[in-house]
């Protein structure tokens, strides 16, 4: 199957392309140097601008937790309804929509790639139903491993070469991409109803710190060669002051960078730049957190942008989330892991006027605007925890307008906006910066070398928006711009064109990325009789019941990797 | 004879997954580990199973090939305006993904047995949320241990033993470390090797969570008794909940069906709640058919709620009292109906039975039921978790996959296989070709 999109005005950043008008040639699913006119469907997309297809490293789309946020929320469920077309299934949900929305409802707005950030392992079978149900888009899952007793156990007797054979086993055995990390050693410590607040408080019975816990799995991370750092949400996550917390986790790593590599991905930043000593004077700490980036190459972030709506908030960060409840009196779901997580579920409403949340909302926007590199930064709202991925495009017009961003300040807590930095920010981001923060720079961070960009070789997924840069100033015509973004004029899978001016056209299946680690086969075999040994003792599940097997993955797509 | 390991037991919400099968020339002949249910169920499930699919044809049913079943069944299906699909909780996910979008394709309405069982507890989580975990995070902590309204020796016979009371943990080796609590209307098998046991008058459990809550706050009760049980005992119960490192309640029928219902387990949801400012605490329902939990969780991720679903709309909806299968019947409004793995005529109220009888049934289920003999069209099934693979999730949400052991006979395909055959068969005729 061949495709040419002609005329379109390109933003492909990581081939240095920025607005040009120019031809696209797709064959067999991959972006090439030319296809033949005579063969090939022709796109005339003059007038058009065409990206990557859009890639997002943290949604929270699918799993247990997801599926327990759809349960608590029948409520925002009548927000939206789909109903059932020849082609498409129905579904409803706003903060979090059901399986088949959530696919329709990304590549409607021109993305892609979505990962599920947080498995807990042991349910990671039902990420992976849900996942196969999430249509057109490819996809991964990122095990919690930051309060892994297995891990713990071999950081803390420095046995550094087994905890990489485990994670290795982890990753195959549940299909899994990426070493997450959620307030290392404070969900176990909730186990017992506690939780820590620093890195250097000890977990209860294991004897460990958190800032161990992550320097480790750093370690494992190097020695296995796997394709992404580690994903760390910091912990005293959503607390005032815990800024000092993030500045001190992005420290800890700063000696375990491999060369040309990130050696961590902070995950959700906003909700980890907060100053202050408390909610009365609650302040933000972005400017301190962005010029730390700016000097610093071992570190990249998303944004974990919030947005003024009502939303479900849900992490394994368990006890963060009975905080939460607490503060906000809304009801709450807890969900404790046997040996490896936690999780907690609680609808939050951002609002406006209040001071808290205002501050929230330009903390966001100013360490975006404060990070000069836009290739360490990904655009996303810790999807529904910010508010849901389906408002991406008011995000982008904040970055891309000042104007937007103005319009938008207006209407804050005057408190808030007297205090932040924001109206002083005169940056706006190009559309090119914007397809690094969309495409480009998280398709980098997972290291997914196909996608994010329109190299010949690279995956055809592309997005095509009717946004003609020649005549349209997205810094003015924001509005036009958040429009057009919302829907995307057409969006290519693999060559395939699966939405037309914003409704799906095709549905075909995405893959399902997992890693398989090699060369630690030697310590494998020690780890195996420690994981009997703990399954038979610890956990209420066989060993031979827990791996996951690729039958259960709709289009496996495995990646090897090797020291 | 083969010997197969880590076999999950399809039969209660405990998921067992220790169970060691012999086969002998597709013969089960021996089962280990298991509880009595479990080696009932694996050694004697081939009695009163159906061999064949029927159809009826005037007061008779009578033997027809698959295909004309599935043609058939699919031509109910397809004639009625508003067919009721019901049952699921005994069968694999795969199945039930294929029941929604089968009830999707008809614009009818889909609902599972938690409609009769935790109805409830789902309705009370939507209220107010629902603090959990795993069964692992209670064998290896809790030291106090409820089960309210629920007597797991005589209906999860292992759970005790596998999860809770004499589980060995990492912090808790067994029985020594942990205080088992009782709550029930009668002295049960299990209100005997409790250490508390709290008889409360039948209907009156929202009064005694009520009082608990109070105890636990140190307010004062101005009675003597409440629900029959003495104020000092409910005080008493109050400081071993808050005194407790790790407490853990479990829920049954007993709670959700009686009088309240949801009501009692808002109730109980503020009491765990509650004991979480001084303590850990956690709850938990008694899931009984294997894989009701399944057929929620993809209800779930498939429509946005977990059971009682209506598609007339072309969307889901979802309102228990009215999109719920035995209202739905009792007001006479479906035409039609698909029952899966269930027995409905046997257990539902009489008005919904006989709306149920008025209309078309068809039955796809491995076992001869009561609901079997009135139905139009009758497809026996595999038996999932025996004769054929599945996913099923744990009460508390653990997925496992279910295994086959022997193969089924050749006239009983695994219902996943019956119901892709009849969802094409509706798509066929619904596109006329």
């Amino acid at each position: 199957m061949e495709l040419l999109i002609r005329n379109a005005v390109v933003y492909d950043p990581s081939n240095n392309i920025e607005g040009e008008k120019m031809d696209l040639a797709v064959r067999n699913g991959k972006i090439v140097e030319s296809v033949e006119e005579s063969n090939a469907k022709i796109l005339d997309a003059a007038g058009m601008m065409a990206m990557p297809g859009g890639v997002d490293l943290h949604s929270h789309i699918a799993g247990p937790k997801v599926n327990k946020g759809r349960q608590l929320r029948p409520e925002d469920h009548l927000r939206y309804v789909q109903r059932k077309t020849q082609l498409t299934r129905s579904g409803v949900g706003y903060s979090i929509p059901t399986t088949f929305t959530t696919g329709y409802r990304y590549a409607g707005m021109g993305y892609t790639t979505v990962i599920e950030p947080a498995t807990a392992p042991l349910e990671t079978r039902h990420t992976h139903e849900e996942l196969n149900d999430t249509p057109i888009l490819d996809k991964a899952c990122f095990p919690l491993l930051g309060d892994n007793w297995f891990v713990m156990q071999y950081l803390k007797s420095s046995e550094i070469e087994k905890c990489a054979a485990y994670v290795a086993w982890l990753l195959k055995a549940i299909k899994g991409y990426s070493i997450k990390i959620v307030s290392p050693g404070s969900v176990e410590a909730w186990g017992w109803g506690h939780g820590l607040r620093s890195i250097d408080e000890l977990v209860p019975f294991f004897d460990i710190t958190p800032r161990e816990i992550i320097r480790g799995l750093c370690k494992v991370n190097n020695l296995l060669n796997l394709p992404s750092p580690i994903h760390v949400h910091c912990n005293n996550l959503g607390a005032p002051g815990n800024y000092e917390v993030t500045l001190e986790t992005m420290k800890c790593v700063e000696d375990l960078a491999k060369e040309g590599h990130h050696s961590i991905h902070i995950v959700h930043i906003q909700f980890n730049a907060y100053g202050g000593s408390g909610w009365s004077d609650f302040s933000s700490a972005a400017t301190k957190l962005a010029k730390y980036v700016n000097r610093h190459s071992h570190v990249t972030a998303d944004l974990g942008q919030v947005l003024f709506t009502d939303t479900t908030t849900m992490t394994a960060d368990g006890p963060w989330q009975y905080i939460l409840h607490n503060l906000s009196g809304n009801r709450w779901v807890n969900h404790d892991v046997e040996a490896e997580t936690g999780g907690g579920i609680v609808p939050y409403q951002y609002r406006r006027r209040n001071y808290v949340n205002a501050i929230q909302w330009t903390i966001g926007l100013e360490f975006a605007l404060q990070v000069k590199d836009p290739w360490k930064i990904c655009l996303t709202t810790d999807h529904p925890n910010g508010g849901p991925f389906i408002e991406y495009p008011r995000i982008m017009t904040w970055l891309l307008s000042h104007e937007a961003r103005d319009a938008a300040m207006k209407k804050i807590n005057k408190r808030a906006r007297n205090k932040s930095v924001l109206e002083s920010l005169d940056r706006e981001y190009s559309l090119g910066e914007l397809a690094v923060a969309t495409r480009a720079a998280p398709a980098k961070i997972l290291g997914l070398m196909n996608k994010g960009h329109l190299g010949f070789g690279a995956d055809a997924d592309i997005s095509l928006y009717h946004i003609d840069p020649s005549t349209t100033d997205p810094s003015k015509d924001y509005r036009k711009v958040r429009k057009a973004l919302r829907r995307a004029t057409y969006t290519v899978k693999e060559g395939e064109i699966v939405v037309k001016e914003g409704e799906v056209v095709s549905i075909p299946d995405g893959k399902t990325f997992w890693i398989e680690a090699e060369g630690l086969e030697e310590a494998q075999k020690d780890v195996w009789s420690d994981l009997t040994q703990t399954f038979e003792r610890y956990y209420t599940i066989r060993l031979e019941n827990y791996p996951i097997g690729e039958d259960y993955l709709r289009r496996p797509a495995s990646m090897k990797v090797a020291p | 004879m083969d010997i197969i390991t880590g076999v999950v037991c399809p039969f209660c919400g405990c998921l067992c997954d220790d169970l060691e099968v012999a086969v002998e020339g597709n013969k089960i002949v021996s089962v280990k580990n298991g509880c009595a249910y479990s080696l009932t169920k694996y050694l004697n499930y081939q009695k009163e199973r159906l061999s064949e699919a029927v159809v009826r044809k005037g007061e008779e049913q009578v033997p027809v090939e698959l295909d004309e079943a599935v043609r058939k069944a699919a031509q109910i299906l397809v004639d009625a305006t508003y067919p009721v699909l019901y049952g699921w909780s005994s069968t694999g996910c795969e199945t039930q993904h294929l029941g929604i979008e089968l009830a999707e394709e008809l614009s009818g309405a889909i609902d599972n047995t938690s409609t009769v069982c935790h109805g409830p507890t789902v309705e009370a989580f939507q209220e107010l949320g629902h603090p959990s975990c795993t069964l692992g995070q209670v064998k290896n902590r809790a030291d106090v241990i409820i089960y309210w309204g629920s007597n797991p020796l005589q209906s999860h016979l292992r759970h005790l033993s596998r999860y809770t009371l004499g589980a060995e943990g990492r912090w808790r080796k067994g029985r020594d470390d942990r205080t088992l609590v009782v709550v029930d209307v009668r002295k049960t098998y299990t209100a005997r090797v409790a250490d508390y046991f709290i008889q409360v008058e039948p209907n009156m459990d929202f009064e005694l969570m009520s009082a608990l809550r109070m105890a636990l706050k140190h307010e004062e009760i101005e009675q003597d008794t409440v629900a029959g049980v003495s104020v000092e005992d409910v005080e008493e119960l109050a400081e071993v909940l808050r005194g407790c490192e790790f407490g853990a309640l479990f829920y049954g029928l007993g709670l959700t069906m009686s009088s309240g219902k949801n009501r009692n387990l808002d109730a109980a949801i503020s009491l765990v709640t509650d004991l979480n400012k001084w303590t850990k605490f956690v709850m938990m329902p008694m899931r009984g058919h294997f894989n009701v939990n399944g057929a929620n969780t993809v209800f779930l991720w498939q429509t946005g709620y977990p059971f009682a679903v209506d598609f007339s709309h072309g969307y889901p909806r979802y309102n228990p009292g009215v999109t719920s299968v035995i209202d739905i019947l009792s007001r006479d409004e479906s035409d039609a109906a698909l029952v899966v793995s269930s027995d409905p005529v046997a257990n539902f109220p009489r008005k919904a039975t006989e709306s149920l009888l008025r209309n078309p049934m068809i039955v796809v289920d491995p076992h001869k039921t009561v609901t079997t003999e009135k139905a139009e069209v009758v497809i026996p099934s595999a038996f999932v978790g025996i004769e054929c693979e599945g996913t099923a999730y744990r009460m508390d949400s653990v997925p496992l996959k279910l295994k086959k052991v022997v193969e089924p006979p050749s006239s009983c395909p695994a219902d996943e296989e019956i119901l892709r055959r009849v969802l094409k068969e509706v798509r066929r005729l619904k596109g006329g070709n």
